[in-house]
């Protein structure tokens, strides 16, 4: 009689990067190159692409459109709500256009024509949103933009993809070039990993297994995907515990198929994003369940709070979104699975909130040790160099 | 039209109702039985609100039968409350919330140069839609790209749903803002058609910047008891007398014939 082999680790045939689970060796590379090399390639194979920008030309990689087509480059200066408007108009006329900014700003602030004239008028346009998430570091809260993947996956009649990698971005912004309705794709500032390669599958609409388990699976899209698979061969290692990790790239249309049968296999399921659980991936795939399978879920995201100000890596530790918490996510889904007592509030809350406090004093602290006593400090204020 | 979908705006439409005609009747280059004909001239309503006189324009140049008026803001009707594109053939944007539709004309016409299309856009707006910021987004833009094929139409009418212009938040000097972001203003009397349509030709022939018509519309034009008052910016009359009234008033352009024309 033949047994069932049970498959574990990581899926061959996803091809994902060779030394895909060494975090010093594995290239880095910002997504928005991605969006920058196929909003190119999707222009040469359709002269009707044409590219909007907001004054941001060069951050949101708009500049390699720019450069290979200027007669299809349209400068807005500082005005998303006309950008989205004016693109809508473009659409109806028969271009494709892209329009490319901040996610803070777009859709941040021309949801209302995204609204009415892209969504509801069904114009054929494309908004990119750079900068999403909370890798903008430094700049703070204000350019980290977690709320936009609720935004968009509310309105009727668009895509919503939140692309992985570099490589995997280029894919889906050719790919939403395709597609006769309008669609957003958002991504990052920073350089995160690139672990999928070009001959990674890719579909819009469809989700995508990059490692195998049968204990809980972990829905992640975004950079935080890396994250996922190091925390998941982590568990392997140390636990024993085997997790099937997704990549849940398209968020609209959703692969409800996939999310069902990996809540029905696995029994209990963590999310995570760069983004507000409450709407986000972490949302839609709780809404999938409760009207399915109803499993444990647990969120990893920003969870009802904003950013702040930091190095990147120091931000992502703080709220909670590195390979630790989710390791701690997956524990205590297993748990609850077997109908374990848990902590009414979740571990990597908790846990993230202490590490937010500890590394706000050591930062704090460190700032101190160079700052003159006399404005408040703890340097000698003989060592001021201007009084040597 | 209006007494029949028991809800709607009065003042704007009647405002409107000489400019409509002139531009469908006159101004436009396009083909009712052919409405996606691609070399048409793209008429965009940007006050979404006053479409119902709009419809009526399009149902008597051939777009749809009349018998649909009556089904203006009714369930499963191609006439939406406020005019949605796809839903009706000639209907070129969706519109209704205010200060977007300069916005998408100015794609419109932008893509029309790109294309080196011969066709034009006309942009109708209301005046309190310019209290909007996006506008004078789209104004900037229009200047800067020197938009010669697109011209902006205000209805000049002074009143919004909570007052006068002016009094609400004032918008003059309102020629000189257009003209400080690099348009070309032409201002008319908007109730005048023959005015109206030498303003029209006029703005045809300025080749180096977007026009502005600042179009001085008198509000709920042809009924006396509506006219210059802004309480029917967003009210219907009454079905009966007060509606008989207004109809046969209209009708009858005030009481100065004696016989009563469609």
């Amino acid at each position: 009689m033949a047994t069932l082999k049970i498959k574990k680790g990581l899926n061959k045939g996803m091809f994902l990067a060779r030394n895909v689970l060494d975090p010093d060796t594995i290239k880095r590379e910002p997504t928005r190159n991605g969006y920058g090399e196929g909003s190119v390639e999707a222009g040469k194979r359709n002269k009707n692409i044409v590219m909007l920008c907001c004054d941001l030309t060069d951050s949101t990689r708009s500049v390699v459109f720019k450069q290979a087509f200027p007669d299809r480059y349209i400068q807005m200066g500082v005005s998303e709500q006309s950008m989205a408007s004016i693109a809508s108009g473009l659409a109806l006329a028969g271009k494709i256009p892209f329009i490319s900014s901040y996610a803070s700003f777009s859709p941040g602030r021309n949801w209302e024509q995204l609204r009415t004239s892209a969504a509801l008028q069904g114009a054929n346009i494309k908004i990119a949103g750079a900068h999403a998430g909370v890798s903008v570091g430094p700049d703070g809260a204000t350019h980290q933009m977690t709320e936009d993947i609720a935004l968009m996956r509310v309105l009727p009649n668009m895509d919503l993809v939140v692309p992985c990698d570099s490589i995997e971005t280029k894919k889906a912004t050719i790919a939403i070039a395709q597609r006769n309705n309008p669609g957003y794709i958002r991504f990052a500032r920073e350089k995160t990993p690139v672990f999928t390669t070009e001959k990674t599958p890719f579909k819009l609409g469809r989700a995508e297994t990059y490692r195998f388990g049968e204990d809980v699976t972990i829905f992640g899209a975004g950079p935080i995907l890396y994250e996922a698979l190091i925390a998941a061969d982590v568990l392997s290692q140390e636990y024993g515990i085997e997790v099937r990790v997704i990549n849940l790239h398209t968020l609209k249309p959703l692969d409800v198929k996939t999310i069902v049968t990996a809540a029905k296999e696995t029994g209990a399921i963590v999310t995570c994003e760069e983004a507000q659980v409450i709407g986000g991936l972490g949302g839609a795939v709780c809404e999938t369940l409760a009207m399915t399978v109803p499993v444990p879920v647990e969120r990893i995201g920003m969870q009802e709070c904003f950013g702040t100000s930091g190095n990147s890596e120091i931000v992502f530790d703080a709220m909670g979104l590195t390979a630790p918490f989710i390791a701690m996510a997956v524990i205590r889904a297993l748990n609850r699975k077997y109908g374990e007592k848990v902590p009414v509030i979740p571990e990597y809350i908790t846990a993230a909130e202490e590490k937010f406090a500890l590394l706000k004093k050591e930062i704090n602290d460190e700032a101190l040790s160079r700052t003159p006593k006399k404005w408040g400090g703890k340097k000698e204020d003989k060592t001021l160099k201007s009084r040597q | 039209m209006l007494v029949e979908a028991g809800s709607g705006h009065s003042a704007g439409p009647l405002g409107m109702a000489d400019i409509f005609t002139a531009m469908y009747f006159h101004v436009l280059v396009h083909d009712p039985k052919n409405p996606d004909w691609k070399d048409r001239d793209r008429l965009i309503l940007s006050n979404g609100h006053i479409v119902p006189v709009q419809y009526a324009a399009m149902a008597r140049a051939g777009y749809f039968p009349k018998k649909l008026l009556m089904s203006l803001r009714k369930f499963g009707s191609p006439l939406q409350g406020h005019p949605e594109y796809r839903s009706l053939p000639g209907i070129e944007t969706t519109s209704g919330p205010l200060g977007s539709g300069s916005s998408q004309a100015i794609g419109m016409a932008y893509a029309a140069l790109m294309d080196k299309a011969p066709w034009r856009v006309y942009c109708l707006m209301s005046d309190g839609e310019l209290q909007a910021g996006q506008t004078w987004e789209a104004m900037l833009f229009a200047a800067r790209n020197k938009l010669y094929n697109c011209t902006f139409i205000i209805d000049r009418n002074n009143i919004q749903i909570d007052g006068t212009t002016e009094e609400v938040m004032p918008l003059e000097p309102l020629q000189e803002k257009f003209e400080a972001f690099g348009l070309q203003v032409l201002r008319c009397a908007g109730n005048d058609i023959r005015e109206f349509v030498q303003v029209v030709a006029h703005a045809q022939g300025i080749s180096e910047k977007p026009t502005v018509i600042i179009a001085d519309t008198i509000p709920g034009y042809g009924v006396d008891f509506m006219e210059y008052d802004f309480s029917w910016h967003g009210k219907i009359p009454a079905s009966g007398a007060e509606s008989k009234r207004a109809i046969q008033q209209i009708r009858s352009l005030g009481g100065k014939i004696t016989s009563e024309h469609e």
